[in-house]
């Protein structure tokens, strides 16, 4: 198990946890911070990981079946992947993290942190999945095409158009099918959510933040309450013009608004 | 060449133009397009052409499963087997097939095949299919788990059929304490299985493999493909180090035959394209939902699929790739002499409804194909046949 000593500088490296090779970004010192990402996969350096390295050391994995990170034999449902992700906290012995979840990625946080919050400082989702709320509509995701997943994700279409004309590597193209597949086995039924976290998010005793584009149009702001509800002590903060990825729409807002969060929650 | 009759019962009366507010006959259709009593009258329609193809001689008669779709009205095809089973009195019944691992309770599937196979006094074949992309949308299974799941359940199946129960399943999908089903099939050791497939690499793998021996069905692929899939299964079996028969060998087909070329054409064209371009039409990620092939499989099977995707496709173009036949007599026995003789193939399941075809030109091509193109070809081998060889 590698386990480097801190250094601000990016760096990549695969670390294998529970029999599954995982790869990482690592940048920044200070407190650590968790990232988890969402169905579209990780595994890039984003301006918000950047800001935030200046305070924090950014652990940002793939998540197993996901990109550059192996398919272990184990990789059935979301549980497994909690089970992992604590596995890895004490792997590289991690203390006062600060979770921070995307989508997919914040349902992973919960499944988490509903097990064990004994490694976490605090816990911030961001437009997570994981909960589902009856009689609200959500669009099928899995049904859209590929320019469609892109537009949906974001308020500013900008945005979408430039992802959209950025050019994409042949790996690139293998790890998004990859991407597919995984989030399929995840998250393919029950759609994006596990029918029992709800009987559970109370047992989340860190301080947590529920972050949500108001435009979110994967998963509509109504689930930011629901969390904000379910969650004792969380606070709810929703961005305005916004999409599904706040963090990535509008890094310095997401940063401010992290900071002064953390800031209250230390 | 052993012929088969095989009914996929569209729902022919559909507004052809929903494509301009739909993108596709399956899943998302809204149901309100369905009349049920048009339904009523055609399901009867159709019943009645899978009993004349008992009548005209054909060796089986074939249903199909697909679910929430326009595209075939079958979802549960054991009902319509049920239907027949006292009124066929000569043809085999075949179930191609049934959709594995989107059934929830792989259990009573071995129980229906069970029932059926002693009504039928061991006329029946079964088939087993992982169903197509689409229905893992629409019976909401996670096609992640579609090749495990059709592994699982089939090895149940089987062990049900053939072994003394009771006695525990313990698998990863599916448990049961007590497998014990009551009847038992009829056929020894259990009702033949036949593999229908788009041609997937494991599919072929699976069905070819000595302990198998299943037949295998190509289904609408070009005559290239065809010929490319025949090969592969026949290279697995060498592999496997037994020699492939061709009644191990089958290919599902689109076939329409009149008195002369000319009129075959015109008579087939508004219903094989309404076929093609209508009722198979669906955008890639209903067909091809992620995990439901292998990364590899999914390359291949994107581009060769783009046809299905695609844009609209004419007669000629489906004439030209060989995925449908059409013509005179003469010429349909002439182009399936000429496909036998390149893909070693035995069995011909000749889907001879499609689309809109409407019930007098079904009915007459089911009678100009019984009288002019069967009996010509029935003791057409492939060069080098041999029978199924007893283990």
């Amino acid at each position: 198990m590698a386990v480097a000593s801190a250094e601000t500088a990016r760096r990549e490296q695969t670390i294998t946890v529970a029999g599954c090779r995982t790869h990482l970004l690592r940048s920044g010192k200070g407190a650590p911070l968790l990232y988890l990402h969402g169905a579209g996969g990780g595994g890039k350096w984003l301006p918000f990981m950047e800001q935030l390295a200046t305070r924090h050391e950014i652990i940002a994995p793939e998540h197993p079946g996901y990109g550059r990170s192996d398919t272990p034999d184990w990789f059935d449902n979301i549980h497994d992947v909690a089970y992992f992700y604590l596995d890895l906290l004490k792997a590289l012995d991690l203390d006062g993290v600060h979770l921070v979840g995307s989508s997919l990625g914040g349902w992973l946080a919960c499944e988490m942190a509903v097990r064990s919050t004994a490694r976490l400082a605090s816990l911030t989702l961001i437009g997570s999945a994981g909960l589902h709320v009856k009689g609200v509509a959500r669009p099928d995701t899995f049904m859209w095409t590929p320019e469609e997943a892109v537009r949906g994700l974001f308020h500013d279409q900008a945005l979408a158009d430039k992802m959209l004309a950025a050019p994409v590597s042949d790996d690139e193209l293998e790890w998004q099918m990859k991407n597919r597949f995984a989030t399929a086995r995840l998250a393919w039924a029950p759609r994006f959510y596990d029918p029992h976290l709800h009987k559970w998010l109370h047992r989340i005793d860190v301080p947590t933040a529920v972050f949500w584009g108001a435009q979110d149009q994967l998963i509509p702001p109504v689930y930011a309450e629901r969390f904000g509800e379910l969650i004792p002590g969380a606070t709810v903060r929703t961005f305005e013009a916004c999409g599904h990825l706040p963090q990535v729409e509008q890094p310095q807002a997401f940063v401010a608004a992290f900071t002064a969060f953390i800031g209250g929650a230390a | 060449m052993r012929f088969f009759f095989f009914h996929l019962m569209p729902y022919a009366p559909l507004d052809l133009d929903y494509d301009k507010t739909h993108k596709s006959a399956w899943v998302t259709l809204p149901n309100s397009y369905y009349d049920a009593k048009l339904g009523a009258d055609l399901y009867n329609r159709y019943l009645d052409e899978l009993e004349y193809a008992d009548e005209l001689g054909f060796e089986g008669i074939s249903v199909n499963e697909h679910h929430q779709t326009a595209y075939g009205l079958m979802p549960a095809p054991n009902v319509f087997a049920g239907m027949l089973a006292r009124r066929v009195k000569q043809a085999k019944i075949c179930i191609l097939g049934r959709a594995l691992p989107v059934l929830s309770n792989p259990l009573s599937i071995a129980e229906e095949f069970a029932v059926l196979d002693n009504v039928t006094k061991g006329r029946i074949i079964t088939g087993f299919v992982r169903g197509i992309g689409a229905e893992y949308h629409s019976m909401a299974v996670n096609p992640a788990e579609s090749h495990a799941r059709f592994h699982e359940a089939h090895d149940l199946i089987v062990q049900a059929w053939t072994r003394p129960g009771p006695f525990a399943y313990e698998g990863k999908y599916y448990h049961f304490p007590y497998v014990n089903i009551w009847p038992r099939p009829y056929q020894t050791p259990h009702p033949p299985i036949w593999v229908p497939s788009q041609g997937s690499r494991e599919t072929i793998q699976f069905a070819a493999a000595r302990e198998h021996k299943y037949v295998y069905l190509q289904t609408a692929t070009p005559a290239e493909m065809l010929f490319k899939y025949m090969r592969a299964y026949r290279e697995e079996a060498l592999r496997q180090n037994y020699e492939a028969s061709a009644d191990q060998l089958g290919w599902s087909v689109k076939i329409y035959v009149a008195e002369t070329d000319e009129i075959a054409k015109r008579e087939a064209k508004p219903h094989i394209e309404a076929f093609v371009n209508k009722f198979l039409r669906m955008p890639v990620e209903m067909l091809l939902p992620p995990g439901y092939s292998s990364i590899e499989s999914m390359k291949g099977v994107m581009a060769a699929k783009k046809t299905i995707t695609g844009g609209a496709r004419t007669i000629d173009q489906l004439l030209e790739q060989g995925t449908f036949i059409c013509g005179s007599p003469a010429t349909v026995r002439a182009k399936l002499e000429e496909y036998q003789h390149k893909g070693g193939f035995n069995i011909v399941m000749a889907g001879l409804h499609f689309g809109t075809l409407p019930a007098e030109l079904t009915r007459k091509n089911m009678e100009i194909f019984a009288r002019e193109v069967m009996p010509h070809l029935k003791d057409r081998v492939p060069e080098g046949y041999r029978p199924i060889a007893a283990e």
